[in-house]
């Protein structure tokens, strides 16, 4: 059977040596290539699992994509422990060795760079969630809850959709505030799109969903910081997970290049004029 | 400070890191997987899996 290189991650040679049992997807050993001074995680992948069409049929079932993102994230996560990876896109494959040294010279720069940049930082994802609604109508009787006539009906309706619209702007402001003092504190900002709660399975809408690039030596005090917001306001929650590799601060769009623009992303989030949330979205 | 619990991951937080974040490699490699729009092959995926368990919202209680 053919076999594939599947890439994890690349790293500058570290000392520390990898747990001996780290296997990767696919249940193959983890094991590391040395290149220009550079270093690939990767492990051996099936052709027939993870050729072009193969893996295009793979992701659409999410147990087969929910048990490779799991191993991707096992493995870049143990590089954590011993290094600051550099993680890749799932699912990012190469023939062989070969072809895997090739794409190395060519990106050389680039991985020395972004390396540079995320060295000793680590990634925190922070959400902020508008709590379902409280159903009022639960606790009166069932024969208050039916409106007496169109009339009540359509007052009611619209008195609720004010009180939810209300709920709703109160969590925008929540969440770009929190927004703006979480930029302070990190190094590079990053919006992900608000997760659909059906989706992901959570109580309440998601208003917020961002990551932050914070160094290792501050995450303590970012941590803190987040906690201490999580009782600000009532109706909403505040959910933080990390530290992660910074998957983040590692895809087209980050480097040098846009710093700019991050920066003057975070800037508009400070600014209490500004009528649009950080990322926020129906 | 509260030490925040680390339970398992939720997928969709690890899905908008793997499918959105990371580096991409394009070039000579067996496969082009940026092109191919990844979130909305996993959103497809999720939602079809959550429709099977979970009944439609809009269907009266």
């Amino acid at each position: 059977m053919t076999r594939l290189r599947y890439v994890y991650a690349v790293c500058r040679p570290f000392r520390t040596p990898l747990q001996a049992q780290l296997t990767g997807v696919a249940g193959a050993p983890a094991a590391l290539l040395h290149h220009h001074g550079l270093v690939a995680v990767v492990s051996t992948v099936p052709e027939a699992d993870f050729c072009e069409e193969a893996l295009k049929a793979h992701l659409e079932d999410l147990d087969w994509l929910a048990a490779t993102a799991r191993a991707h994230q096992g493995v870049v996560d143990a590089l954590t422990t011993v290094t600051t990876p550099l993680p890749l896109r799932l699912a990012t494959v190469f023939r062989d060795d070969s072809a895997l040294r090739s794409m190395i010279e060519a990106r050389e720069d680039d991985f020395r760079r972004l390396l540079d940049r995320l060295d000793g930082r680590v990634e925190w994802g922070v959400k902020v969630y508008l709590e379902p609604e409280p159903e009022p109508a639960e606790a009166e009787p069932v024969a208050a809850a039916r409106p007496a006539s169109g009339r009540d009906y359509l007052r009611s309706r619209r008195e609720r959709s004010h009180a939810q619209e209300e709920r709703w702007q109160r969590a925008e402001r929540f969440a770009h505030s929190l927004h703006g003092r979480l930029a302070e504190r990190a190094e590079d900002v990053r919006l992900h799109r608000p997760q659909n709660s059906a989706i992901s399975g959570t109580p309440g809408q998601n208003v917020l969903n961002a990551a932050y690039l914070v160094p290792r030596a501050h995450s303590e005090e970012f941590v803190e910081l987040v906690d201490r917001t999580k009782d600000e306001a009532p109706g909403i929650r505040v959910e933080l997970t990390g530290p992660w590799a910074a998957y983040s601060f590692s895809g087209e769009a980050s480097g040098a290049q846009d710093g700019a623009e991050a920066g003057a992303e975070s800037g508009v989030h400070t600014g209490a004029e500004s009528g649009e949330g950080p990322g926020v979205g129906r | 400070m509260t030490v925040v619990e680390r339970r398992e991951i939720a997928l969709v937080d690890l899905l908008d890191r793997l499918l959105a974040g990371g580096v991409v490699i394009t070039g000579d490699i067996t496969l082009r997987i940026a092109d191919v729009d990844l979130v909305r092959i996993d959103l497809n995926a999720l939602i079809s899996s959550v429709n099977e368990q979970v009944p439609s919202p809009f269907e009266e209680p």
